[in-house]
């Protein structure tokens, strides 16, 4: 296992070559410039902001330098945000958006996978209906409507939890509650829909079939045997989730005012800030490379087919 | 146990409550009365003042640091670490007299302060965006774009530690209302000297207002605390401050609405009914010194034409688009310069099609294009583009509506683009018919008109270009009566209405939520609302002194 360990973050070092190079390219020849705005400037001082920023020199040697600078573990400064560097931007936002990301991960796992199994094992009977129903709501409405209809409710009408924001810097319970909970709505949803189709598929099989006949309780049958085997298709579907919540999301980021990165990186991205969107970039890449090799590795405690060589 | 819906409810309202409790705890009374929470629409791109270009920074340095002239409740320029000036025979040296006043470390403020400042905001790198704001300082534009190196050059010197003398380019009338922009604010020279541009981490923040830096969490908030240093200190409320960058209209009216913000820098103009109903006394709308403005591209044509750049401007309903669309007491545009500006009679002069029906302007405008050769056999064809930000979006189909109406053979595109993507299209003349917005920077009719000087460059986006223009503003530089300068601007403005070198669409008003909690809050049409003016209503029931 630790050989194909390294193959595998071996292998991921090109990947990771490949996905800064396209950023880096696509970032540069998109149009609009982070020098644009109402107030535009004289030509002389965009060259001097362009030899400042090593905008003067062709594309090609820019790229060398960011890599070299990336080699000794420098983002550079934000071209936006002047009083902060691209690391203290990604340092602040991170933590906020790592604790709800994985705060909805939990949640979305223990209540998406038993609404699944339960709904499977009930299949085409009204829980199953209703449970599939439910999750079908979940995945059509955007965590952009219901935001601030969680907002609105506990935190204007009720007035139980606060409606946006840290408090002061620190996160609470109360403070995390909403967002985490409108996050983990559609994974929900998703989960429970992925583990119903697959413990339905698992529990016609042969081998469930044997343990049944073998005299086993419904009750092992599931835990023992069907449960590993169905939970497989969520555990690849875990890997890319994992890494598309902790690296924040712009509406729940917006929508409750929290600090996270998500948000840093669309606004970057429409303001180019390069190199802050390039560091989100290289920071979602490596999550899902890492991510995605801590799936497989649990695939080979899950199923016992499975041998890394 | 049997688990009952009841039970479910019952516990979940025991949890809910008793979260409601946790989050309620924290914090005594007089310390809530001198604590505002401020929405300020944005995260602060820097607090560097050389460094700075939002309006919602200038909300948190207005605080922190105190320039030559400062503003009043109204916005209005009062006399700040100058106590009164001079200004000699030609208009052309200004001296200040500065107060005894400290830094927050207690270090003296100087003029040395000054003339470093201003010195800095010339040279420092990354160069600073806003510099050009200082360019009536003699040779302020040819040390900044470095075809002067030596800086001492600049025309601002120390007499003494309490003397400031600053010599123009060209007589200014308007130079106090220019040095409340915080590009003109001291900066610590002793400070800065030691941590260069770190000096605006709160760890070393010094500043001479009467708030200094605590805390900066990017993207959550600023913290801004009492100076005790500062001169004023005595007259001030609020023991401290948070400044929340409020993106989201929405988000920040709930927070307004169950009191974790006191204030917010802004509100949808489309909620404005709501939250009249919600939150009655909450709104504050005032009309703003700025414009929404379209833009003909004057070098090719169609635009090259005056008749059409005519006829597309009278036919655009900007008071459906103020009333139907924007509902925020928006003002239809048909002058350049926009209400509540210093020393000028927004409005005396206007487009020539003002007052029409929109019917009479539609016949108008068709008879204009016939004569300009366009028909159904040469169809008017044209792409608008807009920035699709705020209303923008929703006011483009309306207009292209609008001109569809002229007559068939008149074929609009409109194409929406991000902010930055739309100025680089305007800046590199890659537009047709493009939108802008402009906020001044002080308060000064010069800060509109001159967007259509032949050397204003590069934000002359359309490059309008007439002599007879260039030729009153310059007449307007070296006036020195405000009446006749204002007089020749007027003409100006008058001139470049007529040949239709813009097309007004909207002054602009600022709109705030401020919660009738906050005390000394005075709506104004620069929209600066200093917060050592602010108090809140429990604060003045204590009746407590201020600390010193």
């Amino acid at each position: 296992m630790l050989a194909y360990t390294m193959r595998r973050l071996l292998v991921a070092i090109p990947t990771m070559l490949v996905i800064i190079t396209v950023a880096f390219f696509m970032m540069r020849f998109a149009p609009g410039s982070p020098f644009d705005s109402e107030r535009a400037l004289s030509p002389e001082i965009r060259e001097q902001l362009n030899r400042f920023y090593g905008f003067d020199k062709p594309i090609f040697q820019q790229f060398v330098d960011y890599l070299v600078g990336l080699g000794h573990l420098q983002l550079g400064p934000s071209l936006i945000y002047k009083d902060q560097s691209v690391s203290e931007i990604i340092a602040s936002g991170f933590p906020v958006s790592l604790s709800i990301g994985l705060c909805a991960l939990v949640l979305a796992t223990c209540v998406g996978v038993p609404m699944g199994l339960f709904a499977a094992l009930k299949q085409n009977s009204a829980p199953d209906y209703s449970i599939m129903a439910l999750a079908m709501v979940g995945i059509c409405v955007p965590s952009l409507v219901v935001g601030p209809i969680l907002s609105l409710v506990f935190g204007v009408y009720l007035g139980w939890l606060p409606t946006a924001g840290l408090n002061l810097g620190k996160m609470t319970f109360e403070t995390l509650l909403l967002p985490v909970v409108t996050l983990s709505l559609a994974q929900i949803a998703i989960i429970s829909r992925l583990v119903r189709s697959s413990t339905v598929e698992i529990l016609r099989s042969n081998f469930v079939r044997t343990a049944r006949a073998k005299g086993l309780s419904e009750f092992q049958v599931l835990s023992k045997h069907a449960l590993r085997a169905a939970l497989l298709p969520l555990v690849s579907y875990l890997g890319p989730a994992c890494a598309a919540l902790i690296t924040g999301s712009v509406v729940v980021e917006t929508v409750f005012q929290l600090p996270g990165i998500g948000k840093n990186f669309v606004t970057s991205a429409l303001q180019r800030d390069y190199p802050v969107v390039m560091a989100v970039v290289i920071l979602y890449a490596g999550l899902i490379i890492f991510l995605n090799l801590m799936a497989d590795l649990a695939y080979g405690l899950l199923d016992p087919k499975v041998k890394y060589e | 146990m049997k688990i009952t819906h009841r039970s479910i409810a019952h516990a979940t309202t025991a949890l809910m409550l008793s979260l409601a409790l946790v989050s309620c705890g924290g914090g005594n009374e007089a310390d809530k009365a001198r604590t505002l929470h401020f929405g300020n629409s944005a995260e602060p791109l820097s607090l560097d003042p050389h460094q700075a270009s939002g309006v919602w920074e200038n909300r948190i340095i207005g605080d922190l640091l105190i320039g030559l002239v400062t503003d009043d409740p109204k916005g209005r320029p009062i006399p700040g670490m100058a106590t009164g000036w001079t200004t000699s025979s030609d208009g052309l040296v200004w001296t200040f007299k500065l107060r005894d006043a400290l830094w927050s470390d207690g270090v003296p403020v100087t003029a040395d302060d000054f003339v470093y400042a201003w010195r800095r905001i010339m040279t420092t790198k990354p160069p600073a965006k806003y510099a050009s704001i200082l360019y009536v300082i003699k040779n302020a534009e040819q040390i900044y774009d470095g075809r002067i190196k030596d800086v001492t050059q600049l025309g601002v010197r120390a007499i003494d530690a309490k003397t400031l003398e600053v010599t123009l380019d060209h007589p200014a009338p308007y130079l106090p209302g220019l040095l409340t922009h915080y590009t003109s604010f001291p900066i610590p020279k002793h400070v800065v000297e030691k941590v260069g541009s770190a000096w605006i981490k709160a760890e070393n923040f010094v500043g001479n207002g009467p708030f200094k830096l605590k805390q900066w969490k990017p993207n959550d908030f600023v913290h801004v605390v009492r100076n005790t240093n500062y001169y004023e200190n005595a007259k001030v409320c609020l023991d401290q401050i948070f400044y929340y960058p409020t993106t989201d209209d929405n988000a920040a009216e709930r927070r307004v609405r169950t009191g974790e913000l006191d204030i917010n820098a802004n509100f949808s103009g489309s909620r404005l009914e709501e939250i009249n109903k919600n939150l009655p006394g909450y709104a504050r709308i005032h009309s703003y010194t700025g414009l929404t403005y379209y833009l003909f591209n004057m070098r090719k044509p169609p635009f090259n034409d005056e008749r059409v750049r005519a006829a597309i401007s009278m036919t655009a309903d900007r008071e459906f688009v103020t009333s139907q669309i924007l509902k925020a007491k928006q003002e239809p545009a048909y002058s350049l310069v926009p209400p509540g500006v210093a020393h000028y009679t927004s409005g005396a002069v206007t487009t020539d099609f003002k007052g029409q029906s929109l019917q009479t302007r539609l016949v108008r405008a068709r008879k204009l294009l016939e004569e300009a050769g366009y028909g159904p056999s040469k169809p008017l064809k044209f792409t608008f583009s807009f920035r699709n930000t705020n209303d923008n979006p929703r006011v483009a189909p309306v207009v292209q509506q609008n001109w569809a109406k002229i007559a068939p053979w008149v074929q609009v595109d409109i194409l929406g683009a991000e902010t930055q993507i739309n100025y680089e299209k305007l800046r590199n003349g890659d537009f047709q018919l493009g939108d802008a917005g402009w906020i001044s920077d002080f308060n000064d009719a010069k800060n509109f008109v001159y967007l259509f000087q032949t050397s204003t460059d590069q934000l002359n986006y359309g490059k309008y270009s007439n002599p007879e223009f260039d030729r009153l503003m310059d007449a307007a530089d070296l006036e020195k009566d405000t009446k006749k300068r204002a007089a020749l601007m007027q003409e100006a403005e008058a001139l470049v209405l007529k040949e239709n070198g813009l097309m007004p669409m909207w002054f602009l008003t600022n709109r705030n939520l401020v919660s009738p909690r906050i005390t000394g809050w005075e709506d104004n049409a620069v929209d600066i609302h200093r917060a050592r003016y602010l108090c809140t209503t429990d604060a003045l029931k204590s009746a407590t002194l201020p600390k010193s």
